[in-house]
């Protein structure tokens, strides 16, 4: 049997593939793109969350707006961690970030404009994260999989985090519902973006689905995130901005409008509201940070 | 390209008594910030009663599928299973 064959085989039998088993280059490099621009999401979404730390309205919500902020920096990490695996280091993958080689989600491109963002923010795109993470965890490699296992238990809190926001500004002045639904109305479409194109016109999802790299396809999983949060939505008294969302009895799911697929690549090819200040706040940050790095390498040095 | 120290691997013992699991890596300039770095990073909810990190490097590893024969030896010692055995009917608890 050939390497080819012994690997399609394993993925046939959901065998997880480990960093040193012979794997197909173009499975490497799927994963190493994949998985970066993974991380780079959770890193670089911490940025518009950030934004609201000094001015979350009260201290119940500024302790847990930074465990989340907090949680998201670890999970980068863990998704770096596993990343490096495949044989590309750290810097490596932070420099494809910073000259913008490499991606991250395009939803983190948005500004965050009023505390309601935080709300939409947790209830949507941790709750579109979580769908897809949730499809990953059955992942053919082994390291992305169980860093999916790990982040999935952690991120248990954050959607609710974000629709408990969502509820009590709902709920609360009219002021303060006409805030909800304007985040509601800013978030609703790019969230349902974040799974990626329609799989016919997703170029790379046929590898990725043939590898076992992506067990469902971005359509399938769109599908879940809407059918699960409309309900959502309407026991809140929120309206989702899509005229044509409609409840199809013979399919069982919702039918919904048309997603403006040119502003999406708009904002991925770099014109966003907001692609420079998240590149930018980044390189700025990783280069104040040297002075760290290189001080405990000359205390590392002088210990040894 | 700058320097952001070595990879060290990370094991989790989750309760005392259970075997310390691997969990991921953390890099870091020395020992200690190993460890420190390690316990922001895996154990934000408690998970666990100890830590252990390793140097990366430092690791040897098998390679499991081109190194079939490294296993092989135990393969064809089924008497090492209690199954093998066979059991007079009606011997109980044994």
């Amino acid at each position: 049997m050939s390497d080819l064959d012994k690997f399609l085989e394993k993925i046939k039998n959901n065998v997880k593939i480990e960093p040193k088993d012979w794997m197909p280059d173009g499975y490497r490099k799927h994963l190493q793109r994949q998985m970066s621009q993974h991380a780079h999401s959770e890193i670089i979404g911490m940025q518009p969350e950030g934004n609201w730390i000094t001015r979350a309205p009260s201290l119940r919500a500024k302790v847990i707006l930074l465990a989340k902020i907090q949680d998201e920096a670890g999970h980068g990490q863990y998704l770096y961690s596993a990343a490096e695996t495949l044989g590309k280091s750290r810097d490596e993958y932070i420099h494809e970030l910073q000259t913008r080689k490499a991606k991250y989600s395009s939803i983190f491109n948005y500004p965050t404009l009023t505390w309601a963002d935080m709300g939409a923010v947790g209830w949507l795109v941790d709750g579109a994260a979580i769908v897809n993470q949730v499809s990953l965890q059955k992942t053919s490699y082994g390291p992305y999989s169980r860093a999916m296992v790990r982040i999935c238990k952690e991120e248990s809190f954050h959607q609710r985090q974000g629709y408990e926001i969502m509820s009590q500004m709902a709920f609360g002045t009219a002021e303060q519902k006409e805030m909800a639904q304007d985040a509601l109305n800013r978030f609703w479409w790019p969230s349902i973006m974040m799974f990626g194109p329609h799989d016919a016109d997703s170029a790379r999802s046929g590898d990725a689905m043939k590898w076992g790299i992506k067990v469902e396809s971005n359509d399938e999983l769109r599908q879940r995130f809407i059918d699960k949060t409309v309900q959502q939505a309407e026991i809140i008294g929120l309206t989702i901005p899509d005229p044509d969302l409609k409840w199809n009895e013979e399919k069982g799911s919702y039918d919904f409008g048309k997603m403006d697929w040119d502003e999406f690549w708009q904002v991925v090819k770099g014109n966003g509201p907001c692609n420079d200040q998240r590149i930018n706040h980044h390189i700025k940050a990783h280069e104040e940070g040297t002075w760290v790095r290189e001080a405990a390498i000359a205390y590392a040095k002088k210990n040894n | 390209m700058d320097n952001q120290g070595d990879i060290w691997e990370v094991f989790i013992q989750s309760k005392p008594g259970l075997a310390h699991k691997h969990v991921g890596s953390v890099h870091a300039m020395g020992k200690e910030m190993a460890l420190q770095n390690a316990r922001d990073m895996y154990t934000r909810r408690q998970e666990g009663t100890c830590i252990w990190v390793a140097k990366h490097e430092d690791i040897v590893a098998s390679v499991p599928e081109e190194d079939g024969s490294f296993f092989e030896p135990s393969n064809d010692k089924i008497y090492r299973h209690a199954t093998h055995y066979v059991m007079p009917e009606g011997a109980k608890n044994i």
